[in-house]
């Protein structure tokens, strides 16, 4: 009886993802899954940070979807490893900062050093040809093959056969025949597929699995870039990217005000790492201050803080100032009216 | 069997899930993890995680702010 063959799939979440993998398992193959977690995903509960999103449900679409399959799924860290691929993007970027070639390139060469370490026989991906218009552009499939390494060990369930065969499909691991053609991105091929499987409730994101390719989030990125004078950045830096109203009223520093109790509580955690302004004699948003500031750059992003509050139309608010070693300092300011918020100033 | 505990606390999902799996391959079966996290999604995260490869939640709350789950290993 010929051994098993083993296919390790990169499981994003998404609709095609789960589609590839199940497509594989129906060809009696033993498929495991692997997601890597980059910091900009979507698919972590960044999202559930906000108070408003409380009612939706949680789940991580990774994980259901390796539950839906009946897979074991391994989530990898790869976050200081990605720095270097959205740093220096060999291929560039997309409309935004997403890296979206380069970061195919990586995921699919990482999934062949987990594939070799752990005796699996190939790799497949939810790619569908001309559906991304970086990453999954016909021209393009070749060179994530080319420079991931896995060469024709990357197999893509869903648009093979409008590729040429690769070496499971040669070898008769698995029957090309079963496998799609689908192509562009029109949507309904997947949709249909999805309903003969009987897949309900799958994740269908609008901007895609990550956060770089969102306009906002990517301004903020640069915009923390170009402060600092350098391109880099740790977990924290691209986690607080995603809460809070970001406001620059001056080269030299930040304010991020947050905009309910969801972000008030999560911004709570970083009071050791910045320095604060926390609205007292109201109800108001903590304030992380990243920067150095005099007195007077303290006093103006008070009035600013001051004025996200409840006490917006007051004539004077109390507000506590909490530097990075701890010391607190309570003025009483006039909050900034809004007419002088400056658009500018948004991040 | 052993009992360990694990600190999950302050980070955002699926970094609990991801530190849960990394303890998770240190132990023995039979052996029982104790994870304490602060992002609520890992109350529905981890036990995912578990079901998926074979481990067994033996509790799971909250108390307070953080997120309790016990965690039983089957190696």
């Amino acid at each position: 009886m010929p051994t098993q063959k083993k296919a390790v799939a990169l499981i994003s979440g998404g609709l095609d993802s789960l589609l590839a993998a199940r497509l594989m398992i129906d060809q009696g193959i033993h498929v495991e899954g692997i997601n890597f977690y980059t910091g900009f995903c979507v698919e972590g509960h960044t999202h559930a940070i906000r108070k408003k999103d409380k009612d939706k449900p949680k789940r991580n679409n990774a994980l259901w979807s390796a539950e839906q399959l009946g897979i074991k799924l391994h989530i990898i860290d790869i976050i200081e490893e990605y720095k270097d691929v959205l740093i220096n993007p060999k291929h560039g970027y997309g409309a935004n900062m997403n890296p979206c070639l380069d970061c195919k390139i990586f995921m699919v060469g990482k999934a062949k050093q987990w594939m070799d370490e752990n005796g699996f026989d190939f790799i497949i991906t939810g790619e569908v040809m001309g559906q991304r218009p970086m990453s999954q552009r016909k021209d393009l499939l070749p060179v994530v093959v080319r420079e991931s390494g896995a060469d024709d060990r990357l197999l893509r369930p869903l648009c093979a056969k409008n590729l040429a065969a690769t070496l499971p499909e040669r070898e008769g691991w698995v029957n090309r025949e079963e496998l799609k053609n689908f192509s562009g991105r029109n949507r309904k091929p997947q949709m249909a597929l999805a309903a003969e499987f009987g897949f309900e409730d799958y994740a269908t994101p609008a901007g895609g699995c990550c956060f770089l390719t969102d306009k906002n989030y990517s301004d903020k990125l640069v915009d923390l870039w170009q402060a600092r004078n350098k391109k880099d950045y740790e977990l924290d830096d691209i986690m607080l990217l995603k809460v809070g109203r970001h406001l620059r009223p001056k080269p030299h520093y930040k304010l991020i005000v947050s905009r309910e109790d969801g972000e008030n509580k999560f911004l709570q955690g970083y009071k050791k790492q910045f320095s604060t302004i926390e609205i007292k004699s109201h109800n108001g948003p903590l304030t992380l201050v990243d920067g150095e500031l005099s007195d007077e750059d303290f006093q103006f992003a008070s009035r600013i803080a001051a004025r996200f509050s409840q006490g917006r139309t007051a004539e004077s608010v109390t507000v506590k100032i909490t530097s990075k070693n701890g010391d607190e300092k309570l003025i009483d300011i006039p909050p900034l009216p809004v007419s002088e918020i400056k658009q500018e100033w948004y991040v | 069997m052993s009992h360990y505990t694990l600190d999950a606390r302050n980070s955002l999902c699926p970094m609990p899930v991801i530190k849960t799996q990394n303890k998770v391959v240190e132990l023995l079966n039979g052996d029982t993890l104790e994870v304490t996290c602060t992002d609520p999604g890992a109350l529905s995260d981890i036990p995912a995680w578990c079901r998926i490869n074979g481990h067994t939640i033996k509790e799971s709350y909250e108390k307070g702010d953080e997120v309790i789950i016990l965690i039983q290993v089957n190696a």
